[in-house]
């Protein structure tokens, strides 16, 4: 085991939210006491649906945003705040890219000044260096200097998240934080920007923090999956594994309502009750109102995320420790 | 027996741009059928023709007939006589999909007066059986609230209730559960399939997502630039396409469990449709093309009496690929 | 919500309170009223009379805040040129002024909203083209021309109608027209953008799935949501009901408050023109309240915000 690249230590982050014009301000507490590690050219990967706070975590290990409470680390030393010098040294190390390609990208701009861009910020090489660089980066992701002469306008959707990719990679980071990367591309889209993620991981020896709704990719292209719920991570593991033998009730649930083709729906866990909200986090185990095991304890007591074996972390009463159904019975 | 709804050689086309070919299309009564493509492949503009929803300016040709009834060209007071009561709609936005400024009641009962002819308490009652046959919880509270003040998923729910009120013979769902999250996708899907069974209502449900249409539907088509490139029976579809893009789709989804392999990504983008290639329109992506693909576009032939594919050279060897 | 009220309250008293100051030193700065009053030729005594009995000859600041304590009084000042309270000068005028804003304003709404719906409902024809040339002329022609080029025609020409004064009906249907034309102009572009973007929305599809009958999509769906971005310009209008006269009133002579606005200024009557101005910047955060709360009743989406206090 080599020491983990980033290391985040219990972060929390709430937000002061206001329900409406005239509502009172009320916490929203987005990520709660939040820990992993990520070892060195590993992909950590977090499934959560809306709510879970998946993408706070991802700015948080990105220092983008500053934790309330709990530390991240980087490299063997805490994360420098945000703005600061440090911060924009250490910035060229870690990269991130978003669901929304477009959004990304400067319209007006042709896409290979938009990969320099990150080079002539922090001052990289000579300029002839960097020209060559931008092709160099073009032909990583598959494309070729045609397309860079291109505005962001003129590509496809799929071609775009490329060149976000590429502009990424332009500072050689240690660390890539996606959310979301592939999930507005056209299946067959998705796949060739899965395929040269794991390529370019692979390659670059990239340590990298995949965030997703979709098991499937999440699966494809990580080592260790941690499965959010209402800020807290419920269940952690080796990727294959946990998608294969579920622990958690909700993971179970998740796993199942992904639909397969081949399969019909016969004897899929359908949870009943509302969407989580984090604005209203349910007492004890915040998934209890929709588990069909919860028993009183869940209502009542947070369950810690425990070490079922070597491989696989759960935070439930019923899968961790005493068998808690006996203990109400009793 | 005669189809409920009989499409055939649907063609659309935008300021003079084609982006639907002529697509063949039997309903019959009862039955749940998938549509399934990426964006731009036609799917729902196949439906919007087919019900009038499309802009004036669009050009549709071609013939949609509701047992037997032509309904390209019909009257607006024929149309608005199928809709909402032969034939219902929901579509894939629900935040967006109902009228904000009207509450659910106010929605609700339209559909009932319309096409039931129920009003005041008659309707009311009706339309919260409808909401919760529905699954949606405290209905006589929530029948006064406004859209934007139930989730997402609720929201869905509401409008299959009001799809429901006309009790339609077949419902249309667009990618209705594309916006939601995983668990709450499940219910609605199991939602849908449950009304189905009870009322013996047709479906046709429009996704990009393979495993949505394979657990719904017992045939599904595959639709590639505006044309249908295979129909199966959905079982078969995923165990054993025939077409190259229909293989392209299953072998691009990762699987859940099993061995990991490599994606099989399909090259290349979607053709543009004001520059479609000559031929198939899939063949510069697919690596069994040969020169006859490119020479004119493959028809819809029918291989068996349930399978249908349009392509010179189908891949009828099983590629193991689909089997999770 | 009584917070919410207090704070928009409070918001409207500081706008009034600013474009009050602002005319104050603009005037201020401008010219000496004492000159202008009096005239050049005036000896040096009856000026520095003139300015001790007007409290001219204190500090600017001394001026201002004895302007704000009067204010706070209910006192607003007398006109300097004949010695009458201010707000009696501005009250006198209002009727003449809102005899021609009203009818504008119906003329606006009559004429503006329909035929925006009218061009949204059927773009791209021809009768969309001829209102959307009109309303572009009718919002960049300035009213100053478009009231030459009416009495050119009607009054010159013709001789149908009289080119100014006050003496009969007729003579008010030349002004009102002026008025009525531009900003009957602005609310067909208006409603014609905000019908064509409801018209885009999902949920007009989805009635119209439902079966309802296109007439019946116009009027229960796609209208209740074009009303709420057209309140605002309507606010806007209302608020122009007492001020939105000045060029007309000074073209045709009509004796309104626009043109004792404009005498006022030239003769640097401080009191009247300051008078005028808190009415002016008054109607003008009381129509924005009223939009305000036009929002709310006609949306759901802020009204129920609104109940979680």
């Amino acid at each position: 085991m080599t020491a983990p690249l980033v290391e985040v230590l219990g972060i929390s982050r709430t937000y002061r939210m206001r329900s409406g014009l005239f509502g009172r301000a009320a916490s929203v507490h987005a990520v709660d006491g939040l820990s992993f590690g990520i070892a060195k050219g590993e992909t950590l990967g977090i499934v959560g649906e809306s709510g879970s706070g998946k993408s706070t975590t991802g700015r948080m290990a990105l220092g983008l945003e500053s934790p309330d409470q709990g530390s991240v680390r980087f490299d063997g030393a805490p994360i420098a705040t945000l703005g600061s010098s440090a911060w924009r040294a250490q910035r060229a190390r870690m990269q991130m890219i978003f669901q929304d390609p477009l959004g990304a990208l400067d319209r007006r701009l042709s896409v290979a000044d938009q990969i320099r861009e990150p080079l002539d910020i922090h001052k990289i090489g000579t300029a002839a260096e960097r020209d060559d660089r931008v092709h160099e980066l073009l032909q990583s992701v598959d494309l070729n200097d045609s397309h860079g002469r291109r505005y962001p306008g003129a590509l496809s959707g799929g071609q775009r998240q490329r060149i976000v990719l590429a502009r990424a990679l332009a500072t050689r980071p240690d660390f890539l934080v996606c959310d979301e990367p592939v999930s507005a591309l056209d299946v067959s889209i998705q796949a060739q920007v899965v395929n040269l993620l794991i390529d370019l991981q692979a390659r670059l020896g990239l340590t990298m923090l995949f965030i997703s709704h979709d098991l499937r990719v999440v699966r494809q292209i990580s080592r260790k999956v941690a499965v959010m719920y209402l800020g807290r991570i419920v269940e952690y593991g080796d990727a294959d594994d946990l998608f294969a033998r579920p622990q958690h009730p909700y993971t179970q649930a998740l796993v199942s309502a992904s639909p397969a083709p081949g399969r019909r729906s016969t004897n899929r866990i359908v949870l009943t009750g509302d969407p989580p909200n984090p604005a209203a986090r349910p007492s004890g185990c915040a998934f209890h109102p929709r588990c069909r095991h919860a028993t009183a304890r869940c209502a009542a007591e947070v369950p810690q995320l425990v070490a079922l074996d070597d491989q696989r972390q759960v935070a439930c009463h019923l899968t961790t420790g005493a068998r808690p159904k006996t203990q109400d019975a009793a | 027996m005669t189809p409920l709804v009989s499409i055939s050689d649907l063609k659309v086309a935008f300021d003079g741009t084609h982006v639907l070919h002529g697509i063949d299309l039997d309903i019959s009564k009862g039955e749940a059928v998938g549509l399934v493509g990426e964006s731009g492949s036609g799917k729902s503009v196949t439906w919007l023709a087919a019900l009038g929803l499309l802009p004036a300016k669009a050009k549709v040709a071609g013939s949609v007939q509701l047992e037997g009834r032509e309904l390209l060209g019909a009257s607006g007071a024929v149309l608005d006589s199928v809709r909402g009561r032969r034939v219902a709609m929901i579509f894939q936005d629900p935040a967006s999909a109902l009228n904000p400024v009207l509450t659910i009641r106010r929605q609700l009962c339209e559909s009932l007066a319309l096409h039931r002819g129920l009003r005041g308490e008659a309707a009311r009652i009706e339309a919260l059986r409808l909401l919760d046959l529905v699954g949606i919880p405290d209905a006589p509270r929530r029948l006064s609230a406004y859209p934007h003040e139930f989730s997402g998923g609720q929201v869905q729910r509401i409008m299959i209730a009001m799809a429901l009120a006309g009790q339609p013979d077949l419902l249309i769902a667009d990618e209705p559960t594309t916006a939601l999250d995983a668990t709450i996708q499940a219910q609605i899907l199991d939602l849908l399939s449950a009304i189905r069974r009870e009322f013996n209502m047709a479906m046709v449900l429009i996704s990009h997502d393979l495993g949505v249409v394979a657990e719904n539907c017992d045939r599904v088509c595959v639709m590639y630039a505006g044309r249908i490139v295979e129909r199966a029976p959905a079982s078969r579809l995923f165990d054993d396409p025939w077409h190259p893009y229909a293989q392209g789709l299953i072998g691009a989804l990762p699987p859940l469990d099993g061995v990991r392999r490599r994606l099989q990504a399909i090259p290349g983008t979607v053709p543009d449709p004001r520059a479609l290639p000559s031929g198939c329109a899939f063949a510069p992506r697919c690596s069994f093309a040969g020169d006859g693909c490119h020479a004119g576009v493959p028809p819809l032939a029918p291989f068996e009496p349930d399978r249908a594919v349009a392509c010179l050279r189908p891949q009828r060897v099983p590629v193991g690929l689909a089997a999770e | 919500m009584l917070r919410y009220f207090a704070i928009r309250l409070s918001r409207a008293l500081l706008t009034i309170a600013l474009v009050v100051t602002f005319a104050f030193i603009v005037l201020r700065l401008s010219g000496d009223p004492a000159l202008m009053i009096m005239g050049p030729e005036a000896p040096p005594e009856v000026i520095a009379a003139f300015r001790k009995a007007w409290g001219l000859d204190h500090p600017i600041w001394v001026q201002y805040l004895d302007y704000f304590k009067a204010i706070g009084q209910g006192e607003l000042g007398r006109s300097m040129r004949d010695g009458r309270p201010a707000i009696q000068l501005v009250l006198e005028r209002i009727p003449a002024t809102l005899a021609l804003t009203i009818p504008a304003f119906l003329m606006k709404v009559l004429l503006g909203i329909p035929a925006g719906i009218y061009a949204a409902l059927h773009r791209g024809s021809a009768i969309d083209r001829a209102v959307m040339i009109t309303a572009v002329a009718g919002f960049t022609v300035p009213s100053f021309v478009l009231a030459l080029l009416l009495v050119l025609i009607f009054a010159v020409q013709l001789g149908w109608l009289p080119s100014g004064g006050q003496d009969s009906w007729r003579h008010a249907i030349l002004p009102i027209v002026t008025l009525g034309f531009g900003g009957a102009a602005v609310l067909a572009r208006f409603t014609r953008s905000a019908m064509l973007e409801i018209l885009g929305q999902p949920y007009i599809r989805t009635a119209s799935a439902k079966g309802v009958p296109w007439r019946r999509v116009i009027t229960d769906h796609a209208l209740p949501n074009a009303a709420i971005p057209t309140v605002t310009i309507l606010g806007f209008m209302v608020g122009s009901l007492i001020a939105g006269a000045v060029v007309v009133e000074s073209v045709f002579s009509w004796p309104g408050v626009g043109r004792l606005l404009v005498v006022a200024v030239a003769n640097r009557d401080l009191a009247v023109v300051q008078c005028i101005l808190l009415l002016v910047a008054m109607t003008m955060v009381t129509s924005n309240l009223i939009v305000d709360f036009l929002y709310g009743l006609l949306d759901p989406r802020l009204r129920s915000k609104g109940a979680e206090a």
